[in-house]
């Protein structure tokens, strides 16, 4: 996957529709592009389909109707491993292979990609380094990790391969406060730094405010608005307001 | 006579029947490992095989032993010697404790595991070696682990047909109203069913991941 050569979206949504073959509804009318380098937020509650959205940027699911662009190419153009593989995916509690160490987790994509040993034992220092964990925990189990330890290996994991696209699908929503202040605020000084192009799922607004270039808030499928953070506080959408006032204290001096 | 002075006075018998026994379970077990495993990766993958092919194995699973035996004698090859035809009737009654646990221990990997793999580019095959396999290993084995006790019991019966083994002294001793030699039998039997319990168990324990 070629990166930050060409302007334009990293991903386009297409009026995408999903529906299982049950017929229930999940996505209905999404249109959305992602900018490279920019961090989109998609902020919901459960069920409102923001899951979903991200699963068919890396086609883990496919449209029932419309289409999805990554780089250019449509989502049931590419070859899905290919495509994955160029897409870091970071979900809620790692999702790590407990029969893995550290290291192997982290190394995944690269040794799937066949990289030499030599350049797969440097990059995985590399990156323990860059998420902020002691290289001497390579050896160990995820069980054998605190949370925040896990979630830093998924990031980590994610980031192996150096994918172009990140996609964060409520990252830290496992994490005692503390902690998860602590990972939202490494998070952005990376993300400074990598500049990828990150599409972050969460239902917490705090989160979204902080870690979002811009905030697409969705609600039954559909999505309601998409805006920069400061312009979503001021929002006079009844669905956005409903949203800030559920987390009054977020936005002092915005309250309805 | 007590049984254990039989069992002194009479070990090479005894030993050879223990053989006999060991044999039939051992092949057996093998058999149904090679054919259940396979099965059990087969309809993990495959939506809407599952109910037939367990199905067909509850169903070979309520066929009562003896009847299983007196079904498969009229088969060529298999039912010209008796031994074959035991290995036979064992191997169908364990092939559902390992498909039904190969099948359930791959289902039992958690998802957020497996769709992390799948997320980040890991082939169907990858994502079965190197993810789903390993995650179920431990609950495989436990099937392996049924199966063999199951067969050491069962294995006792194949002495209707012939086929030998420990069941020998369990229809000789019925036949003469013989408690002591029913126990001949019994007591061997029982002590390879624990010894093939604890070491699956301990194998069982040594894979498990996590």
């Amino acid at each position: 996957m070629s990166a930050d050569n060409q302007p334009g979206p990293v991903i386009e949504f297409h009026d995408v529709a999903y529906r299982f073959s049950g017929g229930q509804e999940l996505l209905n009318g999404l249109s959305l592009a992602v900018c490279r380098g920019e961090t989109l937020v998609l902020l919901g509650r459960s069920g409102s389909g923001k899951t979903t959205t991200l699963k068919l940027i890396n086609a883990l699911v496919s449209p029932t109707s419309g289409e999805v662009r990554v780089e250019g190419r449509t989502t049931t153009e590419w070859d899905p491993i290919r495509l994955r593989r160029g897409i870091g995916y970071v979900i809620q509690d790692a999702g790590l292979f407990p029969h893995f160490t550290v290291e192997r987790n982290i190394a995944l994509v690269p040794t799937i990609e066949h990289w030499p040993p030599e350049r797969i034992r440097a990059r995985v220092a590399e990156l323990l380094q860059l998420v902020g964990l002691d290289p001497e925990l390579e050896k160990r189990y995820p069980r054998e990790l605190s949370g925040g330890q896990r979630q830093r290996v998924g990031v980590a994991r994610g980031l192996a391969a150096d994918p172009p696209i990140l996609l964060m699908d409520e990252p830290f929503g496992a994490l005692d406060p503390i902690t998860r202040a602590e990972l939202q605020r490494e998070f952005l000084a990376l993300q400074q730094r990598l500049q990828k192009t990150v599409v972050f799922v969460t239902h917490d607004l705090r989160e979204a405010l902080l870690l979002g270039t811009r905030i697409a808030l969705m609600e039954a499928g559909k999505l309601v608005v998409v805006l920069p953070p400061n312009d979503f506080l001021r929002s006079s959408d009844p669905l956005v307001k409903r949203y800030l006032d559920a987390f009054g204290a977020v936005s002092n001096g915005h309250r309805t | 006579m007590n049984v254990f002075q039989f069992i002194l006075q009479n070990h090479t018998e005894v030993l050879e029947h223990m053989r006999e026994h060991l044999w039939m379970v051992v092949a057996s077990t093998f058999l149904a490992v090679i054919i259940g495993i396979p099965l059990g990766i087969l309809i993990s993958r495959k939506p809407g095989w599952d109910k037939p092919i367990l199905g067909g194995a509850n169903i070979i699973q309520t066929v009562p032993s003896l009847a299983l035996f007196g079904f498969l004698l009229p088969l060529p090859w298999i039912g010209a010697r008796s031994e074959r035809l035991a290995i036979l009737a064992l191997t169908l009654y364990a092939l559902l404790p390992l498909i039904r646990n190969t099948y359930a221990g791959i289902n039992g990997v958690d998802r957020a595991v497996v769709e992390a793999g799948r997320g980040m580019g890991m082939t169907d095959r990858q994502l079965l070696w190197q993810v789903q396999l390993p995650l179920a290993l431990g609950v495989i084995i436990a099937g392996v682990r049924v199966a063999a006790v199951i067969s050491v019991g069962l294995a006792t019966i194949a002495a209707a047909i012939g086929a030998g083994g420990l069941g020998e002294y369990i229809f000789r001793g019925l036949a003469m109203v013989n408690n002591q030699l029913i126990l001949v039998g019994a007591i061997p039997a029982a002590a390879l069913a624990l010894l093939a319990d604890f070491t699956l168990g301990w194998l069982e324990r040594r894979l498990s991941p996590a």
